[in-house]
């Protein structure tokens, strides 16, 4: 989960890391007097505001009024932007890039650090931006921390920069981060570091040691918030056939083998190990919900059985006034039984998937 | 490889709903499971099988040379961690969701200790005819010479139930977990492959997300003599969204299926479009 700016900040501040003075507003008039160059900055969990017009200088309360009126209500990368930040716009010496991240190859953090910051990291040279394995263990150690201060050019700083990389590190453990990034961090005309910019994602599955932590998941698609309810993934896509299976390399292998054979899959939804009847039909519902003109399930039953598939199925389609048109491949423990059930139903069951992909794609196309 | 009839493994949360049933399915695969543990548990038996407080108890009293945690993901890491200090060898870590911090502690200290981690989010490894540390379905096995390793589970299970279908048994079969963070890698699995008497081709299953099935080609490129039959799962998934596990993302234009696939070809895998193609293929590069 990616906080918005002013919450990444938050963590700063109360971590002791230097971050500009300012106020989240949600409305034009809650600006307060401002008597010094404010940046406003729409709040959105996205990178590259910049680009699109949500980063603005002002100078003047009139001018930072408008501002926010002219970003508030926007969508910026797909997120409707209903709160703005408007802080004091520091003297610039000069920005750096810094970050921790996790490295999946290695298995650990890794530090990455650039002398030049400000623009998104992809666009920082490569050959400029330099990296340090941390070991879970041992955190930001003395050695590293001088490396770094050389890398971002600020020698005889060694005691500030290792202040802050330990604050970040403090950050980046104890809300399980999977990112904290400050781009730009600035050294002021006056010499201090001050983080102007945060960027911190959570990782999904530590939430729950994290109450105290904004709540995730209030945006976005309703039914990809309602599926996350129910602990099920859930991704809207551009077809019309929707796709059900259980596991997540199963479900993808099967939207691949729908489009092999010419067909477009409109959602893909991973059921994980349920072996609830309930949530079945609960999953086929929000599904049938997302104006698929045909459901494609393809179940291979270990510790999800078929017949616990077909099961939620019946339940829900018969409840259904005008049920989608559905086709469904089962294999694995109970498939059998499984198959009958749904054909007492005169739904369309199958052991092999790719016909029943066939079988998908030609009432798709019939109808 | 891994696990054979003398392994003596123990399931680290057995009388929880999952780690019963698995406990049972792994001993009725022919593995020596000798032990279970829960805290505050110890004295009761399931199906059989001794319960224990504590690692350390269980492995005094029997032996552990594998574990299996079914623990759920509040106490998986102490769980996992228990273990590797009791001297446990093998962590499978068969829980989902755990959080990624506590998979790097976990598998750094495995380092330490020398041991190996398999998972988590994995649904660990069987060996045909010799024993199983996980969650895979017993009745999709056959034995034979085919190596196997996933980072899903349920389309291992496909493939593997397929590749049976087809006479073409297996010689160890190994779900290496769908987390961004895990202990044992694709290469890690092609290595043991490769040093393995009883496989004669490998199968890899990948999937989006991340740069192991570029570093396992860049292993099959310089290391591997066996043939090699390579998937990708997520070909056709939309950039920057999570397809169901935590690692299954391309992410600012990396971990795409065609950098993998890309990849795996010019390193001489034989990669398929389809999962239904792979026994085929099999059968193909065996012939060669």
């Amino acid at each position: 989960m990616m906080l918005l700016e002013d919450q990444g900040k938050r963590l700063f501040r109360e971590q002791g890391i230097k971050v500009p003075s300012g106020r989240t507003v949600t409305a034009a008039e809650q600006v307060p007097e401002v008597l010094v160059p404010v940046m406003v900055k729409a709040l959105v969990p996205a990178g590259g505001r910049g680009k699109s017009g949500g980063v603005r200088r002002a100078s003047g309360t009139e001018e930072a009024r408008s501002a926010v009126g002219s970003m508030l209500g926007t969508s910026i990368s797909g997120h409707a932007v209903s709160s703005v930040l408007v802080e004091e716009a520091l003297p610039v010496a000069r920005e750096m890039y810094l970050s921790i991240t996790i490295d999946r190859s290695l298995g650990v953090p890794i530090l990455m650090a650039s002398g030049t910051g400000g623009m998104d990291v992809e666009a920082l040279d490569e050959a400029l931006v330099r990296r340090w394995a941390l070991h879970p263990f041992l955190g930001v150690r003395s050695y590293v921390v001088r490396e770094v201060a050389a890398a971002i050019s600020l020698p005889g700083k060694e005691g500030e920069v290792g202040d802050l990389l330990g604050k970040l590190w403090k950050v980046f453990t104890s809300f399980d981060c999977e990112l904290v990034e400050v781009n730009p961090l600035i050294l002021t005309t006056d010499g201090a570091l001050v983080a102007v910019d945060s960027k911190v994602s959570i990782n999904d599955d530590s939430l729950f040691r994290h109450p105290d932590l904004p709540v995730p998941g209030t945006e976005g698609d309703e039914l990809e918030v309602a599926a996350r309810s129910e602990g099920i993934a859930f991704v809207r896509l551009e077809g019309d056939i929707g796709v059900i299976a259980n596991g997540a390399g199963l479900t993808m292998a099967t939207l691949d083998s729908l489009s092999l054979h010419g067909g477009r899959a409109g959602a893909f939804m991973d059921l994980g190990g349920t072996d609830d009847a309930a949530r079945i039909r609960r999953a086929f519902e929000i599904m049938s919900l997302s104006g698929q003109r045909v459901v494609l399930v393809n179940i291979f039953g270990a510790m999800t059985k078929c017949d616990t598939v077909a099961q939620g199925l019946v339940e829900a389609l018969g409840a259904m006034p005008s049920p989608p048109d559905t086709v469904v491949r089962v294999r694995g423990v109970n498939e059998e039984k499984a198959r009958e059930m749904l054909r007492s139903r005169e739904i369309a069951a199958f052991a092999e998937l790719e016909y029943a992909i066939m079988e998908a794609v030609a009432r798709e196309g019939a109808r | 490889m891994i696990i054979d009839r003398s392994t003596r493994v123990i399931v680290q949360g057995i009388t929880g709903h999952q780690g019963r049933y698995h406990a049972k399915a792994m001993a009725d695969f022919g593995t020596r499971v000798v032990a279970g543990v829960t805290p505050g548990k110890g004295g009761m038996t399931v199906d059989g099988i001794p319960v224990y407080d504590s690692v350390a108890e269980a492995s005094r009293r029997h032996g552990a040379d594998v574990s299996v945690v079914f623990v759920p993901r509040q106490g998986a890491a102490d769980s996992a961690l228990e273990a590797l200090e009791a001297g446990v060898g093998t962590v499978v870590i068969v829980t989902e969701h755990l959080p990624v911090h506590d998979a790097m502690t976990i598998i750094q200290y495995a380092r330490l200790q020398g041991a190996r981690v398999i998972g988590p989010n994995c649904s660990g490894v069987a060996v045909p005819g010799k024993g199983k540390a996980g969650i895979m379905p017993n009745a999709i096995f056959r034995e034979g010479s085919v190596g196997v390793v996933s980072r899903s589970g349920t389309l291992a299970y496909e493939v593997v139930s397929s590749l049976s279908q087809a006479g073409l048994g297996q010689s160890t079969c190994l779900g290496i977990g769908g987390d961004s963070v895990i202990g044992t890698s694709f290469v890690d699995a092609l290595r043991m492959f490769e040093n393995d008497g009883h496989t004669s081709e490998v199968v890899l299953i990948g999937e989006i997300g991340g740069s192991a099935e570029e570093e396992a080609a860049e292993f099959v490129r310089g290391s591997m003599s066996k043939p090699v039959v390579a998937y990708i799962a997520g070909q056709t998934a939309p950039p920057d969204r999570k397809m169901g596990h935590a690692g299954a993302l391309v992410y600012r234009g990396r971990g795409t299926a065609k950098s993998k696939v890309d990849a795996l070809r010019a390193a001489g895998a034989a990669v398929v479009d389809a999962p239904w193609d792979i026994p085929a293929m099999v059968a193909q590069v065996r012939r060669r």
